[in-house]
């Protein structure tokens, strides 16, 4: 779930306001977006990020399961190729905290890619529809939205074994509630807009109307908020690596690092500080991106 | 001694690309019981005169000049200050009733509030007084809606519970800033009618903003024609009416339809409204003026008195018109 | 307004049934028997095990004897530790739970608000840039990264603090959990209450007001502030509930015999009733919740009720 309300709202009043001549809406906010220093900048950092787990671990001579006996919890050195220090296992903390980049961003965008389906369903059904059904699925939401879900997906995972996959699942079904109401809210004002009646009446048929107006005005603005919603992801992922029940070992993801580091935070304090920082500097730049987005999208006087 | 009496009144704002004069030496003066009107196009500045006159600029305004009322200097005064001249002596009502009474209060203490906090009433004092001045704007069932929120308001009522709110104190003046641009036309002219009705009643000055000029005329004493900030034309309604003596207020009474004209189209004022970033060197009207000279693109024409009262920037020769 | 409460009340419990259908069912068919773990039982014992915690009836039998159960009060025993019913072993944990997590919450918008309300009132001056970084920070910073870093900072470190435990819950014991469970939220708050209070001073009516004479401190406390207020309290729901989940991760790094981890390790232990009758309460507690945040936002603004 988003934790900014903010965002959610500012992606809504700007789905409200998008119109036939939707795009030059979307021309505006993109012109905002590249001036705002601070999340071009965070969109360069993402990119490095992203360019580093994917190549970085191929710099390294170690893979991310080599045991080392004879340099056990080392300090970070060239000399010796652990750029940033072994673990209590031996085990390279460079290549460890790369890949664990690979899990926890594609967690996170997998995560988020399931909640935007689940929710997009959901949310454009319901809009659709209208009337009863519309007004029943919403309660639902409504209901849906009072549980506390992390205790759910503790229980899932615990009962049915850490496979990745379920992790992607049982965190994306913890955050598609936000995304679709909000599709919700656009596929009901698209359709009473008057070029749906116009096409409808001009004889256009009705899946060539969802084809052509509806799914792209709908698609831009769950492109918009899935990006908000990676972040939240990645927490959640770490959250649950960090109570034992992300991925198995010797897999391992910055939030299995950070339960690691934090653990040997007085000797080896270089197990924590590496996957800390990237996973923060990565949170940070995300955080960054999403209120350049959200400011793009709807421009106030900060 | 005039109740309002405005002189070279300039209003700046910095913005990041510069510095906008919104106002640039305004000049006009208002008695008591006179109602002038204030006209212009969206961004001509009209409303950002009140707000400096009030104290009510965004904080990246200036004022500069001098607004005397009676006799009194109240440009700039602090806030302390000003909140003791406004709504006890000059008051003001805004375009958008909807957003401009607090949706979260009920109108009994917006009204209550006045009355309590500037003649020190107790709560019931000022609830009689609220009624009966709501009976005065003609709101039905006065004593039962006073206890309702303003979105149970249609749009043309809620002006009237505004137009209630600035006259508890009996204030001398009364800003209108476009009182009825978001409202019907038929609404419209209730509410003018009332305004009117108050303005006898109580003798209040007026200075209604509008880019309306039916409003004008139907209410007006005085009015100020402006453009880019600056004053085009100033005088008597009647005579600026039925003598114009400015292209662009030419350009505006042409503009207004009329059900026995022929011809297709609409006659407008060609082109848009200055960039107030960069305005042209000499008067800001040059580029949409049928009456452009080479004069006009030298330095800006300076207001000029003539037939008596009335003044005009322009260097055409408007009695060859 | 006292319908409007009736109304949300009732609402309630409809959801509330729901929670708990989905809970119990999922129990019933998670794979895994609680005493799987157990040395290889002969299958008589295993059979006395079932008629004993009545897993051998069918499942909307049971689910029905549940359900009368709870409503007197009865979650039933705990499969773990079979000396103990679940509601004693969440009577012990409680305590220390409700005291972490209630300090935490009004610290949280204490705090929050206070921050964002000067933030605010200083906009863009270096106060206000200031405040906002550092807001961000504790967005970004999980909860299981900072509190090993304060344990760090002020347990070993500079030693002026125990490193976990309970031990009865003196404030010492307190106060780096609380900071630990609320700093994401304190920095929540202040952004909503920063971006909120803008908004609101910037408003028509403000301006309106000022127009009426009336003085900058009273502008804020009679019109700014319940508006302003509007988007904090919608987000006390949320907040409600990331601390108690929040509470299952301090818990553990403190070392706190709280619910999270009596969560925590029932979930390990497939110690199936505990795990449901956490989930059953936790969840009433927050659609209670809910309910009070839904009904204050109708108290605020009068639209809502209508």
């Amino acid at each position: 779930m988003i934790q900014k309300k903010a965002n959610l709202e500012a992606v809504e009043k700007f789905a409200d306001h998008l119109e036939v001549e939707g795009r030059s809406l979307w021309q505006d906010a993109y012109g905002r977006f590249i001036r705002n220093k601070a999340a071009m900048t965070s969109l360069i950092i993402l990119t490095l990020v992203v360019l580093a787990v994917i190549f970085g671990p191929l710099l390294s001579q170690f893979a991310y399961d080599d045991t080392d006996w004879y340099a056990i919890s080392i300090p970070p050195s060239f000399a010796n190729g652990h750029y940033f220090g072994t673990d209590s296992l031996g085990r390279d903390l460079f290549v460890r905290t790369l890949i664990g980049g690979r899990i926890s961003l594609m967690v996170g965008i997998l995560g988020a890619v399931v909640a935007v389906i689940i929710g997009t369903l959901y949310g454009a059904t319901s809009g659709f529809m209208g009337g009863r059904v519309d007004r029943i699925m919403m309660r639902l939401l409504e209901i849906l939205y009072s549980i506390p879900f992390m205790f759910f997906v503790i229980v899932l995972v615990t009962f049915f074994g850490r496979h990745i996959i379920l992790i992607f699942v049982a965190i994306g079904a913890i955050s598609w509630l936000d995304m679709a109401r909000i599709v919700r809210g656009q596929t009901l004002s698209l359709r009473g807009k008057e070029f749906i009646e116009a096409a409808y009446v001009c004889g256009v048929n009705k899946k060539t109307i969802v084809v052509r107006h509806i799914v792209p005005n709908v698609l831009g603005i769950v492109a918009v908020y899935s990006t908000l919603l990676i972040p939240s992801m990645i927490l959640t992922e770490s959250f649950l690596s960090f109570l034992g029940l992300g991925v198995q070992e010797p897999m391992t993801s910055w939030g299995a690092l950070l339960q690691d580091g934090a653990g040997s935070m007085e000797v080896a304090i270089w197990q924590l500080l590496f996957p800390a920082f990237f996973m923060v500097v990565t949170l940070f730049c995300f955080n960054y991106v999403g209120d350049g987005l959200r400011d793009a999208l709807d421009p106030k006087d900060r | 001694m005039s109740l309002l009496d405005v002189k070279d009144l300039r209003v700046e704002f910095s913005v990041a690309d510069g510095t906008v004069t919104a106002v640039n030496d305004l000049n006009f003066s208002l008695n008591q019981g006179e109602t002038l009107g204030i006209v212009g196009e969206s961004g001509s500045g009209k409303s950002q005169t009140v707000f400096s006159i009030m104290g009510l600029l965004a904080k990246n305004g200036q004022t500069h000049g001098s607004a005397k009322f009676e006799g009194r200097e109240i440009l700039n005064l602090s806030e302390k200050e000003m909140n003791k001249v406004r709504a006890q002596q000059i008051a003001m009502i805004f375009q958008d009733p909807m957003t401009s009474l607090n949706p979260y209060m009920k109108i009994s203490e917006q009204l209550c509030e006045v009355l309590q906090l500037h003649k020190g009433m107790s709560h019931n004092e000022a609830m009689e007084e609220s009624i009966h001045m709501l009976d005065a704007v003609k709101i039905p069932e006065a004593r039962k809606r006073i206890n309702m929120y303003p979105h149970e308001f249609s749009g043309g009522m809620r002006q009237r519970v505004m137009i209630a709110m600035a006259l508890l104190c009996r204030p001398k003046l009364l800003i209108a800033d476009e009182p009825t641009t978001a409202l019907d036309v038929t609404i419209q002219a209730q509410i003018m009618t009332l305004l009117n009705e108050l303005k006898s009643e109580f003798n209040t000055a007026i200075i209604m903003i509008t880019h309306d000029l039916g409003v004008v005329a139907g209410s007006c004493d005085k009015v100020l024609v402006m453009y880019a900030g600056r004053t085009m034309e100033y005088g008597k309604v009647d005579d600026i009416f039925y003598h114009p003596s400015h292209p662009y207020t030419e350009g505006l009474l042409k503009s207004i339809p009329r059900l026995d004209s022929e011809g297709d189209e609409l006659p407008t004022i060609a082109g848009n409204p200055p960039n107030m970033l960069h305005l042209p060197k000499g008067c800001p009207f040059q580029d949409r003026c049928p009456r452009v000279m080479d004069i006009c693109r030298g330095d800006a024409p300076v207001l000029q008195p003539f037939s008596g009262d009335r003044l005009r920037a322009c260097f055409s020769d408007h009695r060859s018109w | 307004m006292l319908k409007f409460i009736l109304k949300r009340v009732l609402e309630a419990i409809p959801t509330l049934l729901i929670l708990i259908t989905i809970s119990f069912f999922l129990m019933r068919f998670a794979p895994g028997n609680p005493f799987s773990s157990e040395r290889g039982l002969p299958p008589e014992v295993m059979q006395n095990i079932n008629a004993k915690y009545g897993l051998d009836k069918p499942v909307l039998d049971q689910y029905v004897t549940y359900l009368g159960n709870i409503l007197q009060g009865d979650f039933g025993p705990s499969f773990k530790y079979k000396d103990f019913t679940v509601n004693q072993l969440v009577a012990a944990a409680l305590p220390v739970s409700a005291t972490i997590g209630f300090c935490a919450f009004i610290f949280t918008i204490i705090l929050g608000v206070a921050v964002g309300t000067i933030a605010a009132l200083k906009q863009n001056t270096w106060v206000d840039y200031t405040i906002m970084s550092t807001a961000m920070l504790g967005v970004v910073m999980p909860s299981f990264v900072l509190a090993p870093v304060l344990i760090y900072i002020f347990c070993i470190y500079f030693d002026w603090l125990p490193a976990g435990g309970w031990h009865g819950g003196g404030w010492q014991y307190i106060i780096l959990p609380m900071i630990g469970m609320s700093l994401l939220y304190v920095a929540t708050f202040a952004r909503i209450t920063r971006g909120s209070m803008i908004e609101t001073l910037n408003s028509n009516y403000i301006r309106t007001a000022r127009a009426k004479g009336l003085s900058y401190p009273y502008i804020i406390m009679k019109h700014a502030l319940k508006p302003a207020m509007l988007p904090i309290v919608s987000y006390m729901g949320p907040a409600f509930v990331g601390i108690i989940t929040g509470s299952v991760v301090i818990e553990t790094i403190f070392g706190l015999p709280g619910i999270g981890k009596l969560f925590v390790n029932a979930a390990f232990n497939r110690d199936y009733s505990l795990v449901l009758g956490i989930t059953i309460m936790i969840g009433a507690l927050t659609i209670f919740f809910n309910a009070v945040v839904d009904i204050l936002l109708a108290y605020i603004d009068p639209k809502i009720r209508f």
